[in-house]
């Protein structure tokens, strides 16, 4: 069966992710060091340790993202954060950045080390580095791969892949973006977050509601109209005499149809994004995930269409798995 | 301070590009430059024969050359390929893909170029380890992260000091999107926007432009006021990305710039007609944010139009 690898922004998160079926949980340290620093979210060490102690009591694993960018002069906060999983019992520690899996694979040889998606390696020759020179075991592949893509990597390399299946969709390589820096000052690489809530603003003009990041007019919606979440890189812009979503449409990632095809990719393990989602979210789709898994290990059909009520009204795209984008 | 010429990173007329390295061999004032493409690997068919004639009039010219790899190295065969035979060649490679460390033989020298994510001394060092020689940092970092890593390293570093900047990187083609096309016929349109095209907010602010693959900063970025504190840092060259027009006069204001015959003041006066998209931003460096520009700030300085 294909692994579930499931988000958990709080312990409670953990908790229900769990008890819904997830097979790993991915999670990371209320600091700088992982790329969803959001206000509220993480965990304090206390709390890591006991999810790890819940998740591994219902056999479980548990995966911590120590996935954002080392500050020049301050690389200790992220070496004991490395020092700390290992120290806990993760089952891995999911890192980023060339310096920080050199120093994991220096000083903690037995702490697993997964590749983020953050360090966008998209083809075998680049995976097959990190896995010679620091003992890498998997990687997370980026969001701009298609699935015949994704089987020509799995052809050439040795390692375990993780593809993500649901939730947000990065359209740009992931951890090669700084979009948000240059107008928020915040980016995910440096801060852990992208097109940060502290610098978002609605403001009613003419009958419209303009959504603004760091002052800049990321949608226009009819005020009475869903005005989705201004999420940089799915807004819509003027280029020349046209307007439109210049990069994506607002639209999120569902790949559940594309399951049989990823796993005959050679996939080793689904990710869903989302440590920012509520604990009711994060346990309906790990629910339903599960279902179809475990539908595709029995040689059953994928129930189709189950999840589309948790994109929440978004519309749903299978990004560029299906090669839409070639 | 020294000046290096970086990577075109538009799809420029072969004739253009030829006449571009022509002239630059030519111009004094630049120490080194880096060709070859960075964005689209369908794009080098256009010039690739050019290279050799290239280089030989730059290195004529006493420039150190290195040559780029691509950004995003992707499974395709041909991007594959164009690695294997980059670090194959004679010349110092920039490597913008960590892909590239997989190819170069064992020993190499390489130099590490901005699209490579080299946030803190400890990744430098890794990178020293395995050949690096040189580093031109990613645009992002703050003044701080730059004066870190100089104190760290023995080797020369450099930040981006003009131009556009290369602020993301895909797999899908903005420019063929645009033009309703699938990225495979492309019919290479991005060649109608050698310098990037512009992308607007709703509200006409000056914003982003696309660049193929690559998504550009709107504005320009120029670092001519942060050029005491940089040297101060030791940062040991400043590097220009390539436009179409203006360049060479460009070259020759950071040319008056470094050796002081003439203010920051005066630069970017003399500079603005000359900047893409007609705005400067310098606020990587020192906040609050990337598209911010010192030069609005305080009662002297006069906001460029177009400035948010």
């Amino acid at each position: 069966m294909m692994e579930l690898v499931c988000p958990a922004g709080t312990p409670a998160s953990l908790r229900a992710a769990v008890d819904a079926g997830a097979h790993a949980i991915y999670c990371g340290f209320a600091d700088d060091t992982n790329a969803r620093n959001f206000p509220g979210l993480n965990f304090s060490r206390r709390e890591m340790a006991e999810g790890i102690a819940y998740a591994h009591a219902r056999g479980a694993k548990v995966l911590i993202a120590i996935n954002t960018f080392p500050r020049a002069g301050e690389m200790e906060l992220w070496h004991r954060a490395v020092s700390d999983a290992a120290t806990l019992g993760a089952d891995a520690a999911i890192l980023a950045d060339l310096g920080l899996i050199a120093h994991a694979a220096e000083r903690h040889p037995s702490l697993r080390r997964h590749l983020s998606v953050q360090a966008a390696a998209a083809n075998p020759d680049v995976i097959n580095f990190y896995a010679s020179a620091f003992d890498v075991k998997r990687v997370v592949l980026p969001r701009v791969l298609s699935v015949e893509e994704i089987a020509t990597i799995n052809r050439d390399i040795d390692v375990e892949t993780e593809v993500f299946v649901f939730g947000g969709l990065c359209v740009m390589a992931e951890g090669r973006c700084s979009l948000s820096s240059y107008i928020s000052g915040k980016s995910p690489n440096m801060n852990g977050v992208c097109s940060p809530a502290s610098h978002v603003s609605y403001v009613e003009e003419g009958g419209d509601l303009a959504a603004r990041l760091g002052g800049y007019t990321i949608h226009r919606t009819p005020a009475q109209a869903p005005a989705p979440y201004p999420t940089l890189c799915k807004g819509c812009f003027k280029v020349g005499a046209r307007t439109g979503y210049v990069f994506e449409d607002p639209a999120s990632l569902d790949a559940s149809q594309l399951l049989p095809a990823l796993s005959r990719a050679g996939v080793t393990a689904l990710k869903i994004e989302g440590r920012q989602r509520s604990r009711a979210y994060v346990a309906q789709v790990v629910r339903n995930f599960r279902q179809a898994v475990e539908a595709l290990a029995e040689g059953r059909e994928v129930p189709v269409g189950a999840l589309a009520r948790l994109t929440e009204g978004q519309a749903a795209t299978a990004g560029a798995y299906n090669k839409i984008w070639r | 301070m020294q000046l290096t010429v970086g990577p075109i990173q538009g799809f420029w007329d072969a004739g253009l590009w030829s006449a571009f390295y022509e002239r630059l061999a030519e111009t004094p004032g630049i120490s080194r430059v880096v060709l070859g493409e960075l964005v689209c690997s369908k794009r080098l068919p256009f010039y690739q024969t050019r290279l050799p004639d290239a280089v030989a009039q730059l290195l004529a010219g006493g420039k150190d050359v290195a040559l780029t790899s691509l950004a995003l190295i992707t499974p395709l065969k041909r991007e594959r390929r164009m690695a294997a035979e980059l670090a194959a060649m004679e010349l110092e490679v920039e490597v913008n893909d960590l892909t590239m460390l997989a190819y170069l033989p064992e020993g190499a020298r390489f130099s590490v170029g901005p699209l490579v994510n080299v946030y803190n001394e400890g990744t430098l060092a890794v990178l020293q380890r395995r050949g690096a020689v040189g580093v031109c940092l990613p645009p992002e970092l703050s003044a701080a992260s730059v004066q870190r890593i100089c104190a760290a390293t023995d080797m020369p570093v450099e930040v981006w000091g003009w131009g556009r900047l290369p602020l993301a990187i895909s797999g899908r083609c903005y420019h063929a999107r645009y033009h309703d096309r699938a990225k495979d016929q492309c019919q290479f349109v991005c060649a109608e926007d050698p310098d990037g095209l512009a992308v607007d907010t709703l509200d006409d602010q000056q914003f982003l432009a696309i660049n193929g693959l690559q998504t550009l900063s709107g504005q320009c970025a120029n670092m001519a006021h942060h050029l005491p504190s940089l040297r101060q840092a030791g940062v040991a060259s400043l590097r220009l990305s390539p436009q179409t027009t203006g360049f060479f006069e460009v070259i020759d204001l950071f040319a008056d710039l470094t050796s002081g015959r003439i203010d920051a003041e005066e630069f970017c006066a003399k500079a603005l007609p000359h900047a893409p998209g007609g705005a400067f931003c310098d606020g990587f460096l020192d906040g609050p944010t990337g598209v911010a520009w010192s030069g609005a700030r305080g009662e002297v300085r006069t906001q460029p139009a177009g400035t948010p």
